[in-house]
């Protein structure tokens, strides 16, 4: 636990990628095959289930180290996370210096422990909070406990350390460590080795993702060396079809093969062998539906048949990673995508479309069907390089997208709460409201959109002009006005205004603006 | 003298004698300019110009300029000329009785920073201490916080939460010298950010036996002469000036004050190391917040059971809390069974806005 508690320290402190790659390579070389595997496992978002709730862990803290739980609650909102606020609240036993175990057999033993009582749980918990010594190490184990293990460390930053560390392609980790399997019981080197027989079937390749445009269109060069396809407003996903088993993964490594019935027969004709890259879109034929009824399926356990015809879902691909069971990504854009047509075409699916490629001969003739993205039911483009195979990951240059300006609207500030892990202790966390007569109407939260130095101008405002001293929230003056910037706007009957907006974030601060001229209520219901 | 100004005190003196004492006005009032006692005619770190100023330690939030005579102890009178510029200053040693309008004033050791005083201020058998800024670690520099025995004790709480525990400080300096040291190792330089008076003295403390070059930003630089000339020593430092270039760094100690860090001044150190020395560093996220390798929770403040201590050898029997976590505090001290009351002052205020690592 003391090597992996260490390594958690200089992910978070360093902001260097080098040292975060050398960290995580000098872990992999000292840590022990089980440890390495939960350590991938931890980093891929595979956390094992909490063994007790955070309401459970408060009171137990609350009561070890005799503070009543209001006192604990504000530690939590000045600190941010309640693993870190207990890890900071226990009293460390100078002492006796205990020798912590390896990583696997804190996860192991909480696994076994999920079925176990409450007091065997808290006889553990007591036991593990008065042995470990250093503060880092209780937080990581509290992370596991509560089911929160959420450290980030980006996908090509652990896969370089891997490959460096296991001496294989990058390409090679990646998809090893993509996919289904079991932390509990794969092995190290079952894990880094897709030929084994044991090699899962459904394992998916590592998208290939872009970046938005930075600059003009100009600088991207002859336009007949791109191409251009809408920008869905879906749900991403890879198809993939191997001994006679289909399975659709989410961008989230998440498998949602059971979640669209609709796609069963798909699954039935497609070929094996194949995987597809693509957006999962509510549509009607080939006119996609809005994003916001693809959502109110997303989560549901049983799927009625309202749902099914009121937002069916269609699989719009756009590549293909592997055909006849052989990995082509390597392949031209162009030469991918013939292969995608003919497939398409011979399977004639009701439910298969091939995402339509905008076929124009100039930039500004492009930029004139930009701007029908939203009567497309589309977000923009996606720019892509023909000749440019797939890469894996984010990476600049080849694929870019280009995203239909946001809907923007004038609100005022009036509820903050502090935010977590890395601002924790600032308000950073907002609530807008717009005008409804001389009424104000909360209509969406924001979290981003501000510069360090404003976000602290926010904050002491925040302070200065709060009504609530305890607890998490301040009703604050509504006084700040902001621009704020979101992608769609629906009716929705759970929000108290009628409204939801999607992705709202703050465009910019207007410091010009008073309270009064924000806009109203009518306003932001004339987007829709 | 309205009715609600009425107070009374009921002290007890040993099992069977009891005294009543009836004040017509506290002794110390909370008003717009800072803390005032009617009785003396006096301020204590008042944030607008006043007649009379008694200031409790050099830091910017408690020592305003603009006052017609201040008061402070002698170790802070050249630190507050350095930094307000000429004005009309008394110095006092500890424990010295004063006697302004009939109000007896000592000053005694708060050991927040060199020359920081408790203010304990005592008239007809009453007696008010107001903390300023403390520390109840000995930190070898500033002087030992001298517990004071008062009915009413004016504390501050800018780590008023029980997250705020320190490791001792000796432990912190060893692990400050092996950060330094792993640097140096791999031929960087180390820069720590600290507050350029109290704090950043005590790292030079730390960091001295080590005998690496230690260079100081202008700002630390200015108080190391004014501390020097006041007779503190204090280890050998140089100061970076303008001339200086990269070639002048190599595996070198730099100390700067926190304004420093994402400024273009420290690009000439590359490539360095960068920690921040505060008591904020205990939360992680203050320590991501401020781009630092790492972050030492050093801290010139009493932390949690520091500030309960404190509070309990004074055997006030009323508790006024300024200063950081007033609100949260006092609750916690009313819970105990205290007499506690918060009062919002301006103190921490400038430095809390525009830096979060400051103290
Ligand atoms: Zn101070
Ligand atoms: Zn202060």
């Amino acid at each position: 636990m003391k090597a992996f508690a260490t390594l958690i320290e200089q992910l978070s402190t360093t902001t260097k990628t080098a040292e975060k790659v050398e960290a995580l390579y000098q872990y992999f070389k000292v840590a022990n095959d089980r440890d390495k595997v939960w350590a991938i496992a931890l980093f891929t978002g595979r956390r094992p289930r909490r063994t007790i709730s955070s309401t459970l862990l408060k009171t137990w803290c609350a009561d070890y180290c005799n503070l009543p739980l209001w006192l604990l609650e504000e530690c939590r909102h000045t600190v941010g996370d309640l693993s870190e606020t207990i890890a900071l609240l226990i009293p460390v036993q100078s002492d006796i210096i205990y020798t912590s175990s390896p990583l696997h057999v804190y996860i192991e033993k909480l696994i076994s422990l999920s079925s176990a009582n409450e007091a065997e749980k808290k006889a553990y918990m007591l036991q593990c909070w008065q042995q470990l010594n250093s503060s880092t190490e209780r937080f990581v184990f509290n992370k596991l406990m509560s089911g929160a293990f959420r450290i980030g460390v980006s996908q090509q930053l652990l896969i370089q350390a891997l490959s460096k560390f296991a001496q294989m392609e990058a390409s090679f980790i990646a998809h090893c460590i993509t996919g289904k399997w079991d932390p509990s019981l794969i092995s190290f080197h079952e894990l880094i080795n897709v030929s084994a027989p044991s090699a899962d079937v459904s394992k998916p390749y590592p998208f290939c993702l872009a970046y938005p445009i930075e600059s003009g269109l100009d600088k991207l060069g002859d336009s007949a060396n791109w191409l251009a396809e809408w920008k869905w407003d879906g749900i991403r996903g890879q198809l993939i079809k191997r001994k006679d088993t289909a399975f659709l993964w989410s961008r989230g490594e998440e498998l949602i093969t059971e979640k669209f019935p609709e796609l069963n027969q798909l699954f039935t004709y497609l070929p094996n062998g194949i995987v597809l890259d693509g957006e999962i879109v509510a549509a009607i034929h080939d006119k996609p539906l809005p994003f916001s009824l693809l959502q109110t399926r997303i989560g549901r356990k049983h799927i009625s048949k309202k749902i099914l015809s009121d937002a069916p879902v269609r699989f719009f691909a756009y590549d293909i990673l592997e055909y006849r069971g052989e990995d082509i990504r390597q392949y031209s854009l162009e030469n991918r995508r013939k292969i995608l047509e003919s497939l398409v075409t011979s399977l004639n699916v009701h439910t298969l479309f091939i995402s339509p490629s905008i076929s124009f001969t100039h930039w500004q003739e492009l930029k004139q069907i930009h701007l029908q993205s939203r009567a497309n039911s589309a977000e923009g483009f996606m720019l892509k390089k023909k000749k440019s195979p797939y890469y894996m990951g984010r990476k600049k240059g080849d694929w870019w997208k280009w995203k239909v300006d946001p809907y923007t609207i004038d609100a005022v500030l009036i509820y903050a709460q502090k935010g977590s892990g890395r601002r924790g202790n600032l308000y950073t966390d907002f609530t807008f409201a717009v005008k409804d007569g001389d009424k104000l109407v909360p209509f969406a939260k924001a979290y981003s959109g501000l510069t360090n130095a404003e976000i602290a101008q926010v904050d002491a405002f925040v302070k200065r002009n709060a009504v609530e001293k305890f607890g998490p929230v301040r009703t604050v003056k509504p006084e700040l006005v902001f621009e704020l910037a979101f992608e769609g706007i629906h009716l929705s009957s759970r929000h108290k205004c009628g409204i939801a907006v999607r992705f709202p974030r703050i465009y910019r601060w207007r410091k010009d603006k008073k309270p009064e001229e924000i806009n109203t209520l009518a306003d932001l219901k004339a987007l829709l | 003298m309205g009715i609600s100004n009425v107070k009374i005190y009921i002290h007890i003196a040993n099992n069977d004698i009891y005294f009543l004492f009836l004040y017509h006005m506290p002794l110390i009032e909370f008003t717009d300019k800072g803390l005032y006692c009617p009785q003396g005619k006096f301020y204590i770190d008042p944030w607008r110009p006043v007649d009379k100023a008694i200031i409790t330690h050099a830091h910017s939030d408690h020592a305003k300029a603009g006052s017609a005579h201040y008061f402070c102890h002698t170790l802070t009178k050249p630190l507050l000329l350095s930094r307000l510029g000429p004005h009309t200053i008394q110095d006092s040693a500890w424990g010295v009785p004063h006697h302004i309008n009939g109000v007896q004033v000592s000053l005694h050791p708060s050991g927040h920073i060199i020359g920081a005083a408790q203010i304990r201020v005592e008239y007809k058998g009453e007696i008010w201490v107001c903390s300023g800024d403390y520390k109840t670690e000995n930190d070898g520099i500033s002087g030992a916080f001298e517990p004071i025995n008062c009915h009413t004790f004016i504390t501050e709480s800018t780590f008023g939460l029980p997250i705020y525990n320190w490791l001792p400080q000796h432990s912190i300096y060893e692990s400050m010298r092996q950060w330094v040291l792993k640097n140096i190792a791999q031929q960087k330089n180390a820069i720590l950010l600290a507050y350029s008076l109290g704090k950043a003295q005590r790292v030079l403390e730390a960091l001295a036996p080590l005998d690496i070059p230690i260079w100081v930003h202008g700002a630390i630089w200015n108080m190391h002469e004014s501390l020097s000339n006041a007779g503190v020593a204090l280890p050998l430092v140089q100061r970076i000036t303008p001339e200086h270039t990269k070639s002048n760094f190599k595996n070198a100690i730099i100390l700067a004050p926190p304004g420093a860090d994402g400024s273009s001044w420290i690009k000439k150190f590359t490539p360095y190391q960068l920690a921040v020395c505060s008591g904020w560093m205990q939360v992680r996220a203050n320590q991501r917040r401020n781009n630092a390798d790492i972050g030492f929770a050093l801290s010139d403040h009493a932390d949690w059971n520091g500030l309960l201590q404190a509070i309990k050898a004074t055997s006030a029997e009323k508790i006024f809390v300024t200063h950081g976590f007033q609100a949260v505090f006092s609750k916690y001290l009313k819970d105990q069974g205290l007499e506690a009351e918060e009062v919002v002052t301006a103190y921490g205020q400038e430095e809390e806005a525009s830096k979060t690592i400051s103290e």
